[in-house]
């Protein structure tokens, strides 16, 4: 019961600082979409609670709610890691080999196409159909962070590094 | 030459006020097919088979096409028709193409235009997902495989019912029309009114069929089978029999079902009578013992549903009185087993609705006798109409006869029942002549009859005065209740049904693409009672018998309440994020949930939920409870309630001291 007393508490802050973020939209209806922007900005992802929590806050229905944030793939509905991976498999990466960074990262992480985020919710690897960077083939994201002419040897230096440090900092 | 025309296939129309090119070419004459398209619904522009060529600038979907003057309009070019055609083999490409087992056959927009335009063949590879059927809800069935995406039940449920239960999810070759978070339709705030069926062009949402269940009772030679028929049926039934549109086929009908094997015919009239003996009793009651107003009247159990769902600090408004097919239920259980000599566990009684919901509201637990659901298996009227041609009955043949006595006599208030304001008319028939204590003559009240979004009346009864509303159409309840809500609007009485139309538009009635079907059925209603001897309710001396012989007497007496009045539950949580505290191993735990409120800092239902939690380990009750707390934005007023118990509303009044006490008493007398 302690715990999910403690549960509860938590979440009652997260619905607070949702709060924060509808008052500052005003609660309008129009404003869904940089709602649900900031509140998967906070949690990473848009949790059943909270898109029912916002849906109702608004006076919406929360199947229209949850219309939007299966529309964009922007929103997520499954909880993410630490590190989200993004691999651009645009026309240009493909062929510079995106496929073999893709492939030598899940690998490396036990991913699939189903599974994209590992079991500690340190990493996600998502593909993207274009990030607008064709020139720089095979482009990966971390986070907001560019990599340009990735190779499968750079990508999984990149993720040991962050592997050990966060290892580091246990 | 009038200058406000415009020519289609070379032929000069005059604009008229139409909102759009197509309602401009239907008048000329030609009917476009359409899918998406419906004239109560806004413009969605999907379905693209609305396509016309205009002079000057192309092909464009003339229902999102405004109407000018000038314009030269083709509906009938080469490209169009391949276009049209190509649509369709698209569409069909990943329908789930079952159709001989599909219970809109032969009555499917897809079917129909497909054949119209002659697709003879679909060029494209079959590519069906088998998507699984969703058969949770009692009233429903929806069948995504047969989705043609066209969008009108999301409509038809945002627009017109402002309930929102289902929208599109995903996109591109996923996209879907799901309930929230892809659930099941029971698991939603869906009220089970069959609007969505009603307009879905294609079997992807249909009500949910019963028939077997009742064939299964009349091949049972131990169980004698008794029907009621509520008063929609009868004028609408006709229609696939080549009766006119409206005509009362009551006559036939008992044949008919006398020929299926059904014992007894009876009539919900009878109950609707009955209602009016309660329902009336009540009004008065609130109106001279200054009890909780407006009242609401609670026939109809998709605007229970929603009022349960969306506006709980309604609940106690609505009138307590059962609705006449749960009534006629109660009845028959209990006055039957004797009257027909035969052993209760023995008779099946079945319902003919014109109405999805009231399956729904007859599997409700609190609609039961010894366990048993009083009224066993209810029945679409499109269900009937199924039954009838599976057993090669031609209702047009059958010889007129009356329903069995005494349950199926009725007065003509009875049988209005089924339009909207029926109820109303029925009600003041009886209030009227009981508050003023004089004999009714004129018994026709028609300021609530008709298709007015909101109809009103203001009767002065002696001392008493009395202004009434009625309102069909659950987005018209809604903004009707916003306005009691912001004083806008004063009323003592409103009768609210859920379908635009009332039931004679129910969501299991027969699919008419005739635009007047609503005011040519209720035409049929007000013309039966216009022929009835009696008109007023009260004058039903059967029902007045039964009260003697079986419920106390009168009506609102003892026996009456406990048999034919219930309780309502709050649904309005259905949506609130929770989280489970205490999550007890018994069987159907108790459920208890606190409402806390994010917006107070410290909201008083946090220290209280400890409270609870700490009396329920200290009592050693934690195993046989399910103890939630549902977080909520809304402000107190709107009827949050703080606590609720199992079925039990333990309201936000009274110290944080007193609210735990009246927790700790609920909660010990269930559990103890």
């Amino acid at each position: 019961m302690q715990e999910t007393m403690e549960q509860t508490n938590a979440m009652i802050e997260h619905l607070a600082a949702v709060n924060k973020i509808l008052e500052k939209y005003h609660y309008q209806e129009a404003k869904l979409i940089p709602i649900l922007q900031e509140v998967q900005a906070n949690y990473k992802y848009l949790s059943k609670d909270m898109i029912s929590y916002v849906a109702t806050s608004l006076g919406i229905s929360p199947s229209r709610v949850y219309g939007v944030a299966t529309f964009y793939a922007h929103f997520s509905m499954s909880p993410k890691g630490k590190y989200v991976i993004r691999l651009c498999d645009g026309t240009a990466c493909h062929v510079k080999k995106s496929h073999s960074v893709l492939n030598a990262l899940r690998e490396r992480l036990k991913l699939s196409p189903e599974k994209q985020t590992t079991d500690d919710f340190l990493f996600t690897i998502e593909t993207v159909s274009c990030l607008g960077a064709c020139g720089l083939a095979p482009v990966m994201l971390l986070n907001e962070e560019v990599h340009g002419q990735v190779t499968p040897e750079k990508a999984l230096e990149l993720v040991d590094k962050i592997i050990a440090d966060e290892a580091a900092k246990k | 030459m009038n200058t406000n025309t415009l020519t289609v296939n070379n032929k000069v129309v005059e604009i008229a006020g139409e909102r759009n090119l197509l309602e401009v070419i239907r008048k000329a004459g030609i009917d476009i097919p359409t899918f998406c398209y419906h004239s109560e619904l806004s413009i969605y522009g999907a379905c693209r088979l609305c396509l016309v060529e205009v002079q000057g600038r192309g092909i464009m979907a003339s229902c999102s096409t405004a109407p000018e003057p000038g314009m030269v309009v083709h509906t009938d070019t080469k490209p169009l028709r391949e276009m049209r055609k190509i649509n369709i083999e698209l569409l069909l490409a990943n329908h789930d193409r079952e159709c001989p087992t599909c219970s809109r056959s032969a009555n499917c927009a897809l079917q129909d235009i497909a054949r119209k335009l002659g697709v003879t063949e679909v060029r494209y590879k079959q590519l069906v997902k088998n998507l699984p059927i969703d058969k949770s809800s009692p009233s429903l069935v929806r069948n995504p495989n047969k989705c043609v995406l066209c969008g009108d039940c999301v409509r038809v449920c945002r627009e017109v019912q402002t309930v929102g239960a289902l929208d599109f999810a995903n996109r591109g070759a996923n996209a879907r029309v799901v309930p929230a978070f892809d659930q099941d339709l029971a698991q939603v705030e869906c009220v089970n009114c069959g609007q969505c069926a009603a307009v879905c062009p294609t079997g992807a949402i249909v009500p949910k069929f019963d028939c077997d269940k009742v064939w299964e009772a009349i091949y049972d030679p131990e169980k004698i089978v008794v029907v009621q028929v509520a008063p929609a049926v009868r004028v609408a039934l006709g229609e696939k029999f080549g009766f006119a549109q409206g005509e009362n086929v009551a006559r036939q009908m008992v044949s008919a079902l006398k020929l299926m094997g059904f014992d007894y015919v009876y009539d919900t009239c009878y109950a609707a009578d009955m209602t009016i003996f309660e329902e009336g009793t009540e009004l008065i009651d609130r109106i001279t013992n200054k009890k909780v107003m407006p009242m609401f009247t609670s026939c109809c159990p998709g605007w229970i549903k929603f009022v349960e769902t969306f506006y709980p600090e309604f609940l106690p408004n609505v009138s307590s009185t059962r609705s006449p097919q749960q009534i006629f239920g109660s009845v028959m259980r209990k006055t039957l087993p004797e009257a027909l000599k035969v052993k209760p566990e023995n008779i099946v009684t079945v319902s003919i609705m014109p109405c999805t919901a009231k399956k729904f509201e007859a599997q409700l637990p609190k609609f039961a006798t010894n366990g048993r659901p009083d009224v066993d298996v209810v029945l679409t009227t499109v269900e009937l109409e199924h039954m009838l041609e599976s057993m090669g009955i031609n209702l047009k043949e059958q010889p007129p006869e009356a329903f069995d006595m005494p349950l199926g006599f009725s007065t003509g208030g009875g049988v209005i029942f089924g339009a909207t304001g029926g109820v109303m008319e029925a009600a003041l028939r009886f209030a009227v002549e009981k508050i003023s204590g004089e004999p009714l003559n004129q018994v026709d009240f028609k300021e609530v009859r008709g298709l007015g979004k909101r109809k009103e009346a203001e009767l002065n009864i002696k001392d008493t005065k009395l202004k009434v509303a009625v309102v069909h159409g659950l987005g018209n309840a809604r903004s009707l209740l916003e306005d009691i809500k912001a004083g806008k609007a004063h009323y003592d009485f409103i009768e609210v049904m859920a379908c635009p139309g009332g039931c004679v538009a129910g969501g299991g009635q027969p699919i008419s693409r005739e635009s007047n079907f609503r005011s040519a059925r209720a035409a049929g209603l007000y013309h039966t009672d216009k022929e009835r001897q009696l008109q007023k309710p009260q004058d039903n001396y059967w029902v007045e018998r039964c009260y003697a012989e079986s419920f106390g007497g009168h009506a609102g007496s003892h026996e009456a309440h406990e048999k034919l009045h219930t309780n309502y539950h709050n649904r309005s949580q259905i949506f609130d994020a929770k989280s489970v505290i205490l999550q007890g191993n018994a069987e159907n735990p108790l459920v208890i949930c606190v409402t806390i409120c994010t917006k107070q800092e410290n909201c008083p239902g946090q220290k209280l939920l400890a409270q609870v939690a700490d009396f329920l380990k200290k009592e050693d009750l934690a195993e046989k409870v399910t103890l939630m707390a549902a977080f909520s934005s809304r402000p107190e007023e709107d009827g949050t309630l703080a606590v609720s118990v199992g079925d039990e509303l333990i309201a936000r009044s009274g110290t944080p001291e007193e609210i735990l006490a009246s927790v700790k008493t609920a909660i010990k007398k269930v559990l103890k």
